[in-house]
């Protein structure tokens, strides 16, 4: 029998993100949720407000050129090797994005903060960078503890509604397997409503939490809302464990995210050809 | 053995910079700087006694002295065990604010946009040694005043700043930043290069040091170890970069 943490795919997943609702996102390098970014995207999802822990790439300015993120809360966006971010660029120069431009530390901070639920959290640096000046929601205070003057600034805490995670696999109680990515443990935990995983299995014959080495690398399925399968997940970027990036299709979303017209062929090829097929 | 290029001579620099450090970290698009850190530790490791030179290159597995996810870099520099960070920008102004964000227009609708101000905001404050890297060295870079500050230079604030800039390497010059009185003074111009051409193409006042003098290029044995191993050990992080410039690396 299927257990009730285990759905059918990532497209049920994405159902339970409603319009409006704040994600978590991480980084290119392993474990991108491609396949549910793709999901959201063919759920026509609207006015996401997106956190990237603490910058992102392919799935952020996928969702941003499908018209699903209201507003942007990064320290950066980009492709790394493998090209440039031209939906998140052209977002900008339109102005239809509500940018928050952060620092990768704030966001680590402000997520152990919402993971404690407290409202606030102080941290050193950015004093003297623009990046105060249009972010309203910082301040700068006196630490109250230091006998001479010691500006510092205090950050408003992060507590997104989902973090959306890809990994190797879940075991058979739904734990699931991060390795060293604890930041998807850290986005999961101060996520309110957990994250939404996609995995590449199910591992009925593993038990992560019975043995000191695997347990070290779960992300405990307390922390999971609910799991679906989803086979190479994060194509065309890479999993460490399984694949490496499709560095032919970068290239090739690269060649038709420059422009509109080219971006949208690229949808109905590469994200919504069940949905056209059902129609 | 073939002519030193352009990157063999800014991997060796930086694998000066970073002389005596103990651990170095390296961020994002950072091929050229992960590449003289791993220069470095098989200088360390080649000392006697041995010593042991902690790198961790962002993005690669192997090459990581940390392993409790991407907030332990800024802890790690807060806890003072980073040592030397790299720090870039589509514009580096003469008091040595950075700017990753954008150049042109009103924030937030900039003419050009970057990726963005990345954990420059705070590494540059805590890290004592900051090596301000970017090849290109022109005029629309080195600007008078950056359009955007998303890490701002040494200034007099009362702010808690143990770290900051130690100088700055481009593809012509490397200029050392004098952090009491917030300038960039040239130190050593690269092979071939002129003081004219670094006037020419820097938009910022600088010094010029009394003793200036070439860059120093690399001997025999470290252009073998720059093509063979470090190449090599560089490819876990950067494949594309070792495939280009390294094509002949193991």
């Amino acid at each position: 029998m299927t257990p009730d943490w285990l759905l059918a795919s990532a497209d049920a997943l994405a159902a339970l993100v409603p319009d409006g609702a704040s994600v978590a996102i991480g980084t290119d390098n392993s474990g991108a949720p491609m396949e549910l970014a793709r999901a959201l995207v063919r759920r026509g999802t609207r006015d996401l407000h997106v956190v990237c822990v603490p910058i992102a790439g392919l799935p952020v300015d996928l969702l941003i050129g499908a018209g699903a993120v209201a507003t942007l809360e990064t320290s950066a966006i980009t492709f790394g090797e493998y090209g440039t971010p031209h939906r998140f660029q052209a977002a900008v120069a339109r102005g239809s994005l509500r940018l928050f431009d952060a620092t990768c530390p704030a966001i680590y901070a402000a997520l152990e903060a919402g993971r404690k639920d407290i409202p606030f959290i102080p941290l050193r640096g950015l004093i003297g960078s623009d990046l105060l000046k249009h972010r309203p929601d910082w301040k700068v205070q006196d630490n109250p503890f230091a006998a001479a003057r010691d500006p510092i600034v205090l950050l408003p805490a992060i507590r997104p509604d989902f973090a959306l995670i890809h990994a190797d696999y879940a075991d058979r109680n739904g734990h699931v397997f991060i390795g060293r990515r604890r930041d998807a443990a850290l986005m999961a935990q101060a996520a309110r409503h957990g994250a939404l995983v996609t995995v590449e299995e199910v591992r009925e014959d593993v038990d992560l939490m019975a043995d000191e080495t695997t347990a070290a690398a779960a992300l405990p399925a307390i922390y999971a809302r609910a799991v679906a399968i989803a086979e190479r997940g994060a194509w065309p970027l890479g999993l460490d464990e399984r694949y490496g990036i499709d560095e032919a299709h970068m290239a090739h979303y690269g060649e038709l995210a420059r422009s509109d017209d080219g971006f949208v062929r690229y949808l109905d090829t590469h994200v919504a050809p069940r949905r056209q097929a059902a129609e | 053995m073939s002519a030193v290029s352009r990157q063999e001579l800014l991997i060796h620099t930086i694998a000066g910079l970073l002389a005596g450090c103990r651990s170095v970290a390296v961020g994002a698009s950072s091929p050229i700087p992960g590449a003289g850190a791993l220069l470095a530790r098989r200088r360390a490791a080649a000392e006697t006694p041995a010593r042991r030179l902690h790198v961790t290159i962002l993005g690669s597995r192997r090459h990581n002295a940390m392993n409790s996810g991407g907030v332990e870099l800024f802890d790690m520099a807060a806890e003072g065990r980073v040592d030397a960070f790299f720090l870039g920008g589509g514009q580096i102004d003469g008091a040595a604010n950075i700017n990753l964000v954008g150049a042109g227009g009103e924030y937030p609708r900039m003419k050009v946009r970057w990726p963005g101000s990345f954990g420059s905001a705070y590494l540059y404050h805590l890290v004592p040694r900051v090596i301000l890297f970017r090849e290109e060295h022109t005029r629309r870079v080195m600007v008078e005043k950056v359009d955007f500050i998303s890490a701002a230079g040494p200034r007099d604030d009362g702010v808690y700043r143990p770290g900051g800039p130690i100088g700055l390497l481009t593809d012509l010059c490397w200029f050392d930043f004098d952090r009491p009185r917030r300038r960039f003074v040239l130190r050593s111009l690269h092979p071939g290069r002129t003081l004219e051409e670094v006037r020419d193409n820097t938009g910022f006042a600088f010094e010029v040091a009394p003793d200036l003098g070439p860059t120093r290029e690399p001997d025999a044995a470290t252009l073998a170890s720059i093509r063979g191993p470090v190449a090599a050990e560089l490819r876990d992080a950067y494949p594309r970069f070792v495939d280009r410039v390294f094509p002949a690396a193991a």
